[in-house]
């Protein structure tokens, strides 16, 4: 098998057996970048030929920090030392992490030319494990979206299993990057669906952590209560060793929990037996505001969707789960409304640091006062997304309409968060260890389909915000293809810190599907790509 | 009630942000607003009775699983001149910015 195809628990294990060097796991995954990224995003590019045949997953690639990384492992195990358990495998950061020495943007014009003077705990972590960062992947502005369209860094990321389609977002290049083999593992962040929706839309593993399972440190902020770092990989394992990497506390982060972490490798094909999983009606619909007609519209979910949730329901069952089924979860049709308010709150607070003074792009244009300059220069380096979140964060948390707003959108997350704990309740009617759910409403969409629009944009993630809210963990899953070749994506939510759980039961998934034909696919097959 | 976010209110919003958009910008920002706004005010049908409280965030934060509060220690950083390059314009080891707006006191 190409090197670069070799997901990272085994490449880990060949590197530390030292059957191959991690130079040499390197150089392939870097041939592999080469092969099919095409160019970098880039500030102001006019769009080029040939940049719809390309996967543009990086903003920065880092192939000499990554040599140095790869050189170090290889000297490492030389001496008979053990570099970690990620010994030499090759991963992408997303870039709304600061990674100490490198460019830092957000997918921001306003932090084009910030060059971060420190490292996020969750990327040191993973090299402290021996993992070797190639670079740096692009992202919706800020995070600000569901498609990755949103860059100021362009091209922006295309779909790997079709480059006509989106990769999702935010985490859009990391998910591209994984499914495309640029790397065995990406870091991204989810705080609304920006791990899992992208992870759906490309076919690979996509892990949102417990808020506060994962350091948030040296992340730039976007809600500050919903933010969680976590993993994309191309397996189930490789997901959980990843965490391992980048789970637990942090003193850099009071919210980084201090809660054990176990080996979430260690117990992943002990099996299912008896393990509770519900199906709940309330996401097998979904609920969108039309624009046009100023009402709700409901819809069942796409059937293809569903139907992969049935099948994973009983391939489930066959392992020996129980699947309960009508578990009512009554407020997820308000997830994306109660998300509108809380995110648009903090993401304001957190946007009001950028303002030319410390970091960032400043406006060249000369001007009168210090005030002129916050104006032009937010004007100038903030794109619409950002802009759009600043403007309705002051509005609904103003003194007069914050009551309106932003006090009863709270109030609506315990009733989100209250749906959860009923279902998981071990003392409840249901009692389950996990929700089985589809991860989006649809597959991925065209490029430019939605982009604009940005209520529709938001209704993406209807299905994975409520986690969001609550703050309990969710895992993606591949669940095979709709009709037209693109991946579909299945969800299993769980009580809080049970990821162990939920990995497991995406383990036996992968193991009671691994014969299917589906599973041979690999994106770019049949195609010509020039190097 | 359906809030509106007029012309007026949109303008002093902008100012509030420390933001300058021209009318295309402004027109495309102003209607996405309201049409967020109309998505937002669904939350005004759901029965709220006086007891469900707010939440800050969705996990409980028990004393058990709280990390301890840090020592309050000065940890220099190793390289502070690699925070102030990151600065649009400085002189000797000052951030230099624009004439701050104020009044002369009498």
């Amino acid at each position: 098998m190409d090197l670069y195809r070799i997901p990272a628990f085994q490449l880990a294990g060949l590197i530390r057996r030292r059957d191959i060097s991690a130079v040499e796991a390197l150089d392939a995954t870097l041939d592999r970048v080469q092969a099919v990224d095409g160019r970098p995003g880039s500030l102001d590019g006019p769009a080029e030929p040939g940049d719809d045949r390309a996967v543009h997953a990086f903003i920065t690639r880092t192939p000499e920090r990554a040599r140095a990384q790869a050189e170090a492992v290889d000297r490492q195990l030389a001496r008979g030392e053990d570099p970690g358990p990620l010994a030499g495998v090759p991963f992408t950061v997303k870039d709304i992490f600061c990674v100490q020495g490198t460019p830092s943007t957000a997918g921001s014009r306003i932090l084009a030319n910030y060059v971060a003077p420190y490292t996020a705990t969750p990327a040191a972590r993973m090299e402290a494990a021996g993992g070797v960062m190639i670079g740096k992947v692009n992202l919706d502005e800020f995070t600000y979206g569901s498609s990755n369209e949103s860059s100021a860094f362009q091209p922006t990321p295309r779909n790997p299993w079709d480059l006509s389609r989106v990769p999702g977002g935010s985490s859009g290049g990391s998910a591209a990057a994984v499914a495309a083999g640029e790397g065995a593992l990406s870091l991204g962040t989810d705080t609304a669906g920006s791990i899992r929706q992208p992870a759906a839309f490309c076919g690979v593993v996509g892990l949102k952590p417990t808020y506060g399972r994962v350091s948030r440190y040296g992340l730039i902020a976007f809600g500050s209560s919903l933010d969680c770092p976590g993993p994309l990989a191309r397996n189930v394992t490789d997901a959980a060793l990843a965490l391992n990497a980048i789970a637990g506390a942090d003193p850099r982060d009071a919210t980084a929990a201090a809660v054990p972490v176990p080996d979430y490798t260690a117990r992943l094909e002990e099996g299912i037996q008896g393990m509770r999983v519900g199906l709940s009606p309330d996401y097998l619909r979904i609920t969108f505001f039309d624009a046009e007609t100023g009402t709700f519209e409901e819809q069942p979910i796409e059937a293809t969707i569903r139907e992969a949730v049935e099948r994973a329901a009983q391939a489930l069952a066959d392992r020996g789960a129980e699947i309960v089924e009508e578990v009512p979860m009554p407020h997820t049709r308000y997830g994306i409304p109660v998300y509108f308010v809380i995110s648009r709150v903090e993401a304001a607070s957190n946007l009001h640091r950028f303002d030319g003074v410390k970091y960032g792009y400043r406006t060249p244009e000369p001007v009168p006062d210090l005030r002129e300059m916050y104006r032009r220069s937010r004007a100038r380096g903030f794109g619409p997304q950002p802009k759009l979140r600043i403007l309705m964060g002051m509005y609904v948390s103003a003194a007069q309409y914050s009551e309106q707003y932003y006090n009863r959108a709270l109030r609506v997350r315990t009733l989100i968060r209250q749906d959860f704990e009923r279902a998981f309740a071990p003392d409840g009617d249901h009692r389950l260890d996990a929700l089985l759910t589809p991860t989006t409403p649809t597959t991925a969409f065209p490029m430019g389909a939605v982009y604009g629009d940005s209520v529709l944009m938001q209704y993406a993630d209807q299905l994975t915000v409520p986690a969001n809210h609550a703050g309990v963990p969710g895992l993606s899953l591949p669940a095979g293809f709709d009709p037209h070749g693109l991946p579909l994506g299945i969800q299993l939510l769980g009580p809080d810190f049970s990821e162990q759980g939920l990995l497991r039961l995406g383990r036996a998934y992968e193991m009671a599907t691994e014969d299917a034909p589906w599973r041979q696919r690999a994106p770019f097959e049949g195609l010509t790509t020039d190097s | 009630m359906t809030n509106e976010i007029d012309r007026d209110l949109f303008e002093h919003l902008v100012e509030l942000a420390a933001l300058a958009l021209d009318e295309q910008e402004a027109t495309y920002l102003r209607r996405e607003l309201n049409n967020q706004l109309k998505a937002i005010d669904e939350l005004e049908a759901i029965p709220l009775d006086s007891e469900v409280p707010p939440a800050s965030h969705g996990v409980p934060y028990p004393p058990d699983i709280r990390p301890p509060v840090r020592e309050d220690e000065w940890v220099p950083h190793p390289d502070p001149d690699a925070i102030l390059e990151q600065a649009p314009e400085t002189e000797g080891r000052y951030v230099v910015v624009p004439d701050i707006p104020h009044k002369e006191l009498p």
